[in-house]
Order: C-alpha cells, then structure tokens, then sequence
C-alpha cells in the first residue's frame, strides 16, 4: 500500500461525497466507530480506516476490502460521530462503486416477506440488495 | 494627428467602508498593485451607510458602474452593518434590474483590510465587466 | 461661498512619479470655491504643515483639502495642523491620490485625470462640511467587575492597585470561582488553593474594594464612563456584620444538600460557607433547601448562633451605583453529559468527571486528597482518561476544542501515578494539544515518567462489567482493538459558556458567538474589549483558556479600565447621528438597526396649528453611537443623518466623480 499524489487527486473522494452525500473529509479520526463496530473483528479494513483510505485515494485497497460486504449497516457509528459522518452511508457508496462495474440487484424488494419490508430499516435493506448482488 | 485609442473607459463610482475596503484598496497601493484607474472610491464608515438613493444617484449621473465593498458578512467593525448592506442591496438590484439596468453595472464584494490583490483584482474584473456592456445610458437620458 | 484651499503633495516622487503635479494644480485652481492651490515635496513635514497654516491665515481659508497619501495615514496629523490655525478640525478633506491612485496606476495621463477627479471630488464634500465638537463627558471612577473567580479576583486586584475604587459582584457565596476547585495546576504542579487564598483575602482586605458576594447584576444603563448598574443583593438571611463565621450552625443544621462546590460527591447543609477557605468565611441560607423556609419549623441555626446574626426576614436589596468601567469574568459552566449514555456517567459511580476527579485528589476534599472509587472506597489500580467528552463534536456537544483538557488530563496521569503506586493510567485521546510554555514537557513526562499510556482513539462505549468497567476501543494508529477492564474511568468534560451568558450580554448590550462565549472586539487586536465601549472581558466567560491566559487577560482588562480612569474627561467621536426632530416620524426603524443601542424614544411636544400635541420621536445618544450610519439608511423619512458622512457630502461626492 502506498500513497501518491496521483491517488491523492484522484476522483474516489469526490466521487464518495457526491454519491454518499457525505463530506470524508470531516473526519478526525478518532476512531470513536471502530470501537463500537459490532461486527469490526472480522473487518479486514476498520470503519476509521475506511474513510482515512477515501481521504488518501487508496481506491483499490477499498474496492476489494471484505469491509464492505461485512458492514451491518447498524448506524453503530454514525450515532456516535462527532463529525456527523453516516459512516454506514459512506460505506453504501462504495459498494455502489463496485456493482456498477458488475450489473444489478438480485434480490428485488417484492420478493421479500411483508414484515421484513415493514420492519427492518431502510439502509439495511438497501444494503442487503447489494450485498446479494455481489 | 495622433491615433486615437477608442477603448471605451467605463466610469466605476466605489462606495468603501473605512474599516476593510478601504484598508484593503490602501493595501494594495502599499503594495503596489497596478489595477484599472476606472474606479472612483467614496470613503463610507460601513458599508450599511450606503442609501441605495446615493446609488441611483451614481446611475443618473452618468456612472457605468457602482460597486459597494464592505467587509466580510460576519466581520463588520459595526457588527451587524454589513448584514443590513446585504439585504438592502439584494433587494436594490432586484429593483435595478427592474428598470431595465444591466445588473452586473451594479456590484457587492466582500474585501477584507488584508486582501489587497483582491482588491486590485476586484477592480480589474469589475472593470473588464462593464467595459463589455458599454457606456450606461439607461437613467442617463432622464435627467 | 466657501474658500477652499488644496494642498498638493508629491510625497517626493511616489506621487509626482506618476501624477502631473501642475496640471493637477492648474486644474483644482479652476474648481468651485478654491481660491488657493499649493504644493510640497513632504506636506507631512513640519515645513509643509507651516505652509498649511500660513495659507490658511493669509488667504482667510475656511476649508482645507489636502491631495496625498491615505486619510488612514495622516487624517489625524491634518486636523491638528488646521485646528492649531484656528479652524475646526473637521473642515479638512483628504483627496488619498497615493495609495489609491499614484501608487496603483502606471499611466501618467490616466493617473493624473484620477487625480484631479478625485480632488475635485474632496472639494465638493469640504465644501459642506460643517464644524463637528467632540463632546467633553464626565468620567464616573468606580469599576465593577462581574464574577469572583480568578479572572475578577485578578482585574478587581490590578485596577484597585492602580488607585481606582472596584466593586466585586460574585453570585456564589465566596469568591473563588472554578480555580478554588481544583488541587494542583499544570504544568508547574503548584497547589491552587495556595495561590489563590492569599489573593481571595487580599480582595477583601482592599481598601479601594467593596467586596458583594451572594449578589448578581439585575440591570445596566449608560454607556462609556457613566454606566448606571442595578445588583441584587440576594438575601443571605446571615448579617454578615455579626457573624462571626464561628461554625455553630453548620454542623448542626439538618437540611442536607448535594455540595455544588464538591461536584456532588459530599452533602453540604441548607446553611453553608461553599468551603472552608471561603471569602467571606461566613454562611448563607439556601431558601430552597432550609428547613424553616420550606416547612415553616425549624430555626435550629438561630438557636444556636452565639452572635444572633441569622435573620429569617431579610429580603433581597436592589441597589443602584454609578460605573465608569465594567469587566465581565463570569466563567464558565462544564458540558452537560446527557448526550453520552454510551459513558455510563450517572449509571455506574466509579465513571467520574474530571471536576469530580479534581475534588478527589483534593487535599480538603471528600476523601482528604486520596484517590478512593466512589463505589467502594478502595483506590484504583487502573483508571482511563477519556479526552475531549463534548469538545470537538459538532454532533452532540461543542464543536469547539476546550482547550484545558490536554493539559489537565496529563496533570491527572501524573497526579495519579503520585498517590497511588503501582497504578495504569490509560489516556485516550484524539490529538494531544500542548501549545503553551513548558507544557509539552508536562506532557511528556506523564508518558515517560509516569507510565501513562496515550491511545489515539475516541472510547465508543464504556461497559459496567460487576464492580469494574469494561472500555471499548480502538488504536487508530496500530488499528488494533481495545478492551480494557479499569477500576475507574474519568471524562475530561468540556468547557461551556455560562447558562445564563446571554440574558446577561443582554442587559449589558454586548454580544456573544453561536456558543454564548462573549465576542471580543477584534479577534487579534482587541481582545479584550467587548463592541461596547468601556466593557471588557477576562478569562472563559471569552472563550476557553487556561490560567495563565486567564489572569494576563484579567490584568489587560484593568490596564484599559485604568487608561480611562486616568483621562480628565472623554471626548466623544462627534461623527454621529444626529435626528432631524421635524422629519422624524417616530416610527423607530433606526432603532431596530442600532447594534449599540444609541437611539432611543423621546417624546417631544410640538406645536401643530394652534394645539401642542405630544409624539414620540428618536433621539441619539451620542455617547454610545458608534458612528456606522446604518440607521440613516432604515430611516424611510431621511430624517436621521450622520454628521461628517451626510447625505448631502455623499450625494456631492458621487455628483463630482460623475461630472
């Protein structure tokens, strides 16, 4: 892993910001979201880690990280930010990145039970799309 | 006969509050930034002391162009003058745009005391701005 | 017809270098009203200022413009020339062709027709100008200063050392403030109490200090020099001229009450002195809490008192005085931990704050100084510091940096590693701040002298595992996971304005930013006057600091104090707005605009045909008008104008540009 002027500059962290709606730049690093992550321990990149690679460009690292699909989207992190980053949010984009180079949803919405669809939060659905997708 | 260059040189009338404006365009001439010597300053304590009648005044007059430069909404030496200026001043170009003004003749800057080269760049612009749309002759011709 | 004289400089060759001096001449001779035109190499110098002055005699000149450098330069210099030759120092005009046009403009042609059209422009608005007189105002030579802590202790002492009478208001009991909490200060380890008692007492010993605690400032009137302010003295129900502070009554009062003073850890009685240094040492009832004021039986203080200074009917005073000066020093509040349930602060009790902490290694504290878990009384082994708890968190708490907390949380490591041998100190941090002289040394001696163990991480949740507490975090750096099982875990809470920091910038008609602290007049340059002139700030109640920036600002608070109370006299800025009684409608949109408060209702009476009626109309204050000339603009009658910037000199001004 290395980091160069060319990965700095790149268009990843834009790209992030606009897809996410969330400023990477904001974060401190405190690492106050990956002490409380739930599932951090079988996280290849830790959520802090996430966003330091998205400031840095190191777009390859991110794109084929195991962090992304082991997300729960749980918003563990987010409620404790004190940047108010939606890391969950952050991490949705990049899994976007990666599955418009690959194709669509499996899964489709109707195809799940009626108390699933009622119940169960909105990011985590749409996270469940896309890790189906995979 | 000497040839005689047609550029057209716009007349710009510049209302400066004393606290940053006008610091800002003392700077840039202790600094020695050349800009466009179509700018006339007026000395205002704040740039909320700018009736926008004095304005219209500049604009029956004969004046291409009026700028008010105040300091940076936030960082008024009064405070809160400059919140007023800019209020009062969205409205007014509303209206001078109304009356079939070009709006950009009609300008707001922000210029802190230590940002001479935007001073100097300010003017610059402002000028090559109204040099484009030609001479004012829009209130002119009522008086 | 006025006769103006125009006084050309060359600034040696920065202005004759680009601008046609003669033509220049040649061109203002031939403008209305100039009967005289002259130039010098250096106006500035004593040769050219003599010039001035003998024009002025010889040609009966009654209005002075002056073609040169900036009137931010030399405005001053000016006026006193033309004044010393017998005019008003306000009819002079400077023309700036230097800085905004010799300066700026390479072409000679272009620079000298700029020249000459800005001259022409300074002599259409001298032309108007009008002789302006500062007003001379009295100087009322008392200060007060608001709040007790170190900040108001410090400017009360330096302003009454200067000769000047000071009163003191402090809302608590005792004076002290937030430095009589604490044990030791960083990074010198000095004990607080031992520095700070000594300066306690010197305030009530002063001479030229009347000392009001248990008392608060209800309302502020006037302005620089003569401000009327009304203090509440709360009723105390102890006289405090008969008390002895002998003791009696606290140890036998029954109404107990969490102690403000120890963070909660202890109970104070409903008849209380905050703490055993206190200045007054003598007590006070809290009403709300005594058992004779909320149940009507009682009176076991008065009983005992050997001195029969408990009075159960005295009411709260509202007294008047007359200041010259105000300081503010009220301080600051800690952050409020409502939002951090994932702290465990109020759901286990070995989760301390820092303040709390503080009163832990205190010696008069409620463990005598020794470090003791609340929970069971034994002294921990392990114990994490959690840094910057609602500091520096836009989403729930400050989004500020409280600036202490780096330093005091260091002073904690080492403290600890003091009184408990064998003890862990875990410190997680997000950045570790230490600007300040010998502060980092501090600093690092916690890590490498005393075993603290800095982890760069935010804690994201603290367990109560039984009688331990489980920390959940991670090493940002290494990207390890941590838990950590301490015995204590300590939040290094942030710095709040005050509660009430408003309602009191309120009535003094100064300011505050979006977290209440009181703005300063000037981020750099003035930073210690408030936007109201002859009120200042010192210590938090500005902003966080710790304090050695506390008292330098508290002293530069009292040298301003002091400047003013060393003048004859104040002259007030005669550039100010000046109501037009037959145009004023009353309507009183200038007022709405006026961030000094300067204008004012006033009900005149006018003759209309053959009745008198009454109306109301605005007046200004031309003492605390400032001179910004908003108001003339909201005033839709034109009735309010601002003196030396008039409508008139401005609409002559725009006339001669666009000639």
């Amino acid at each position: 892993m290395k980091i160069t002027t060319d990965k700095v500059n790149s268009n990843l962290v834009r790209e992030v910001e606009e897809v996410s709606g969330q400023k990477v730049s904001a974060c401190f690093q405190c690492g106050k979201c990956s002490g409380g992550c739930p599932v951090v321990l079988t996280m290849d990149v830790l959520p802090h880690q996430v966003l330091r690679y998205a400031q840095l460009g190191l777009v390859d690292e991110l794109l084929h990280c195991k962090t992304l699909w082991i997300c729960a989207s749980c918003q563990t992190c987010d409620s404790r930010c004190p940047r108010n980053v939606d890391i969950p949010k952050v991490i949705e984009a990049l899994r976007l990145l990666v599955l418009r180079n690959k194709g669509g949803n499996y899964l489709h919405p109707n195809d799940l039970s009626e108390k699933v669809r009622r119940n169960a939060p909105q990011q985590g659905l749409v996270s469940a799309f896309r890790k189906f997708a995979k | 006969m000497p040839v005689v260059n047609e550029r057209f040189e716009p007349l710009i009338v510049a209302f400066c509050c004393n606290w940053c404006s006008y610091a800002g365009a003392d700077l840039a001439g202790i600094s020695r930034m050349s800009y466009a010597s179509n700018v006339r300053i007026i000395r205002v304590p704040c740039s909320s002391r700018v009736n926008p009648g004095f304005i219209i005044r500049a604009f029956q007059r004969g004046a291409d162009g009026v700028l008010v430069a105040g300091c940076h909404p936030g960082d008024c030496h009064y405070h809160s003058g400059n919140f007023f200026t800019r209020r009062r001043l969205t409205v007014l170009k509303q209206m001078i745009e109304y009356l079939g003004i070009e709006p950009q003749r009609f300008q707001v800057r922000w210029i802190s005391g230590s940002e001479g080269a935007k001073f100097a760049m300010v003017m610059n612009s402002v000028a090559e701005e109204i040099r484009l749309l030609g001479p004012n002759r829009k209130l002119r011709d009522v008086r | 017809m006025k006769r103006i004289g125009v006084f050309i400089c060359w600034c040696g060759s920065n202005i004759a270098g680009t601008v046609d001096i003669d033509k220049v001449a040649a061109a203002a001779g031939t403008m209305n009203g100039v009967v005289y035109v002259d130039q010098n190499k250096y106006t500035c110098s004593e040769i050219g200022q003599a010039m001035i002055k003998d024009a002025i005699k010889e040609y009966k000149l009654d209005r002075v413009v002056i073609a040169a450098c900036s009137p931010r330069m030399h405005e001053n210099t000016f006026r006193k020339t033309v004044e010393s030759a017998g005019l008003n120092p306000y009819y002079l005009e400077i023309a700036n062709i230097r800085e905004q046009c010799s300066w700026v403009h390479k072409d000679k042609e272009a620079g000298t027709a700029k020249a000459i059209s800005l001259i022409r422009t300074a002599v259409a608005k001298a032309a108007m100008n009008e002789a302006l007189f500062a007003v001379e105002m009295p100087i009322t030579r008392r200060a007060l200063v608001i709040g007790g802590g170190i900040a108001g202790i410090q400017a009360a002492l330096d302003i009454a050392d200067t000769g000047f009478e000071v009163d003191l208001v402090e809302r608590e009991p005792s004076l002290g403030g937030r430095m009589a909490q604490l044990d030791k200060t960083f990074p010198t380890l000095d004990c607080s109490a031992c520095i700070l008692t000594p300066k306690m007492v010197d305030v009530a010993q002063h001479e030229k200090i009347r000392l009001f605690t248990y008392a608060e400032v209800e309302k502020v009137e006037g302005y620089l020099g003569n401000f009327t302010v009304t203090i509440r003295h709360r009723a105390r129900s102890v006289d405090l001229q008969k008390c002895t502070g002998c003791g009696e009554c606290l140890a036998k009062c029954p109404a107990k009450v969490a102690s403000e003073f120890e963070e909660g850890l202890v109970q104070r009685r409903a008849i209380y002195t905050p703490f055993p240094q206190a200045v007054p040492n003598k007590p006070a009832i809290d009403r709300a809490h005594c058992r004779f004021f909320t149940t009507g039986k009682c009176k076991v203080c008065q009983k005992v008192c050997p001195a029969d200074a408990i009075d159960y009917e005295m009411e709260d005073r509202l007294l008047t005085n007359g200041y010259g000066a105000i300081v503010v020093a009220t301080g600051f509040d800690t952050h409020k931990l409502n939002d951090y349930g994932e702290y465990a602060y109020g759901k286990h009790p070995d989760v301390l704050t820092s303040l709390e902490f503080e009163r832990l290694l205190n010696a008069s504290g409620p463990t005598g100084g020794k470090i003791l878990r609340p929970s069971d009384g034994k002294a921990p082994k392990t114990v994490a510091f959690i840094q910057c708890v609602g500091s520096r968190d836009k989403a729930k708490g400050n989004s500020y940096c409280a600036k202490i907390c780096c330093m005091y949380t260091a002073k904690h490591a080492i403290l600890l590693s003091e009184k408990v041998p064998g003890s862990k100190a875990f410190v997680f941090y997000i950045d570790v701040r230490t600007a300040g002289k010998d502060y980092e040394e501090f600093y690092t001696r916690a890590y490498e002298e005393c075993g603290a163990s800095y982890i760069k991480g935010n804690v994201s949740k603290v367990f109560p595992e039984g009688e331990k507490l489980l920390v959940r975090g991670v090493d940002v750096l290494s990207g390890a996971l941590v838990e950590l099982l301490v015995d204590m875990v300590v939040l290094a809470v942030s710095v709040d304005a005050r509660a009430d920091a408003k309602e009191l910038a309120k009535k003094l008609a100064v300011t505050v930013n979006e977290h209440k602290f009181f703005t300063e007049a000037h981020p750099k340059l003035r930073p210690v006057d408030t936007q109201t002139a002859g009120i200042f700030l010192a210590g938090v109640c500005q902003g966080p600091k710790d304090i050695p920036e506390t008292v330098a600002q508290a002293s530069a608070a009292a040298v301003k104090v002091a400047a003013i109370f060393s003048k004859q006299s104040l002259l007030s800025n005669p550039t100010v707005a000046e109501v037009e009684q037959k145009l004023c409608s009353g309507d009183m949109s200038c007022m709405a605009v006026c961030p000094y408060g300067a204008i004012s209702e006033q009900v005149v009476e006018e003759r209309r045909g053959r009745e008198m009626v009454t109306r109301k109309i605005a007046r200004v204050n031309v003492a605390l008008c400032q001179g910004c000339g908003a108001c003339t603009v909201a005033c839709r009658p034109g009735a309010i104008n601002l003196k030396g910037f008039t409508n008139q000199q401005i609409l002559a001004e725009v006339d001669a540009i666009c000639l």
